[in-house]
């Protein structure tokens, strides 16, 4: 499967996403409730087998955003897959169950932007000490919160 | 006479509620963090005998001299001036010749060569290795992020300087200070350690320069 067909089997099969990107990356916006199903169908029709990274997007007043990024090594595309949360949102699905990868990369993503994944196995944190207030990539964070006692 | 020893309850940085109360008893504070509370006595009942301080000139002269030739640093590295520090440890700018031995236990060692930044998780385990070091010990804090928190000091996770979680003795600047100038900061350190006073005060720590 090439770039395109996936590009193509994308806009066929959920109607509503936006397909975009280069010739070797597929940029994708996907509703929420979508976020399950649709990293199903990108591991088992679209071969993206390998889970390379997750993370997240503060945009103020418009919520969090959450971008993963899957590989496809054999045919050498990636799908970059984005979801909006909405304002106020901090609850998200957990792709746990369709990646093992995913684990410790959500792990991060609730340590720095405080997104709850809902069906995570182990959601604590991973990189700051688990006695941390906060969560220190959310525009929000002052990066000068006193932290006794450190400062 | 039986010398009374009273237990001394040191109290550490955890149990201030802000860092000025902290700096604060840690300048009241008299010489008590490098001695035994029965070394101090012993050496305060010679000094005030008559032509005693003659015997203690000449013990400090003699103890400074031992201290001051066998610093040995604990091996604690922290980040990419401890790249440095181990070229400071290596054959070209061989610190065994001022009788710094590197040692592996912090238990055996008098010095703490702080290299590299300390994050808000490290700094416990740094404290943990620093209360471990038997006294008299020093603190050498190398590098920006050492004395300051460097280029990182306007992140979220980086102790502001090393001197909010330990005392230190020698600030070295640089990022990272090349060897000659770690090799100049642990000279000063031995020049402080001779100047050193078991019934005075402690030596003042040289001005920091960054």
């Amino acid at each position: 499967m090439t770039r395109d067909q996936a590009a193509t089997l994308i806009g066929e099969r959920f109607g509503i996403a936006q397909v975009e990107g280069d010739s070797a990356t597929i940029v994708v916006t996907v509703p929420v409730e979508q976020w399950t199903p649709f990293a199903l169908f990108a591991k088992d029709t679209l071969g993206c087998r390998f889970f390379n990274f997750s993370t997240a997007v503060d945009w103020k007043e418009q919520g969090l955003e959450v971008v993963v990024r899957v590989d496809n090594v054999d045919a050498r595309f990636g799908l970059l897959m984005k979801t909006r949360l909405g304002p106020g949102v901090s609850a998200c699905p957990s792709l746990v169950p369709v990646y093992r990868g995913a684990n410790w990369m959500e792990r991060e993503c609730y340590d720095m932007f405080g997104i709850r994944f809902e069906g995570h196995p182990d959601l604590r944190r991973i990189l700051l000490g688990d006695d941390w207030e906060g969560h220190p990539l959310l525009k929000s964070y002052a990066v000068d919160t006193p932290h006794p006692p450190y400062r | 006479m039986a010398v009374k020893i009273e237990p001394q309850i040191v109290p550490v940085w955890r149990d201030f509620k802000d860092l000025q109360e902290y700096e604060q008893l840690r300048q009241r504070r008299p010489e008590g963090d490098k001695h035994s509370a029965l070394f101090e006595s012993v050496t305060e009942g010679i000094h005030s005998f008559p032509g005693g301080f003659a015997v203690t000139t000449v013990a400090d002269g003699f103890f400074n001299w031992a201290r001051k030739s066998s610093v040995w640093p604990v091996t604690f590295g922290l980040a990419c001036c401890a790249i440095e520090m181990m070229a400071t440890f290596a054959s070209r700018f061989d610190v065994e010749r001022l009788g710094m031995v590197p040692w592996a236990s912090p238990r055996h060692s008098d010095l703490m060569i702080v290299s590299g930044t300390v994050t808000i998780k490290m700094a416990p385990m740094l404290t943990r290795i620093y209360d471990q070091m038997p006294d008299p010990k020093w603190v050498v804090s190398m590098g920006s992020c050492a004395n300051s928190g460097g280029p990182f000091r306007h992140g979220y996770h980086v102790v502001k300087g090393v001197d909010r979680v330990v005392p230190v003795d020698v600030y070295v600047p640089g990022c990272p200070p090349p060897p000659e100038s770690l090799l100049n900061g642990l000279l000063l350190l031995q020049d402080q350690i001779a100047h050193f006073r078991t019934t005075g005060r402690r030596a003042e720590p040289n001005p920091k320069v960054d």
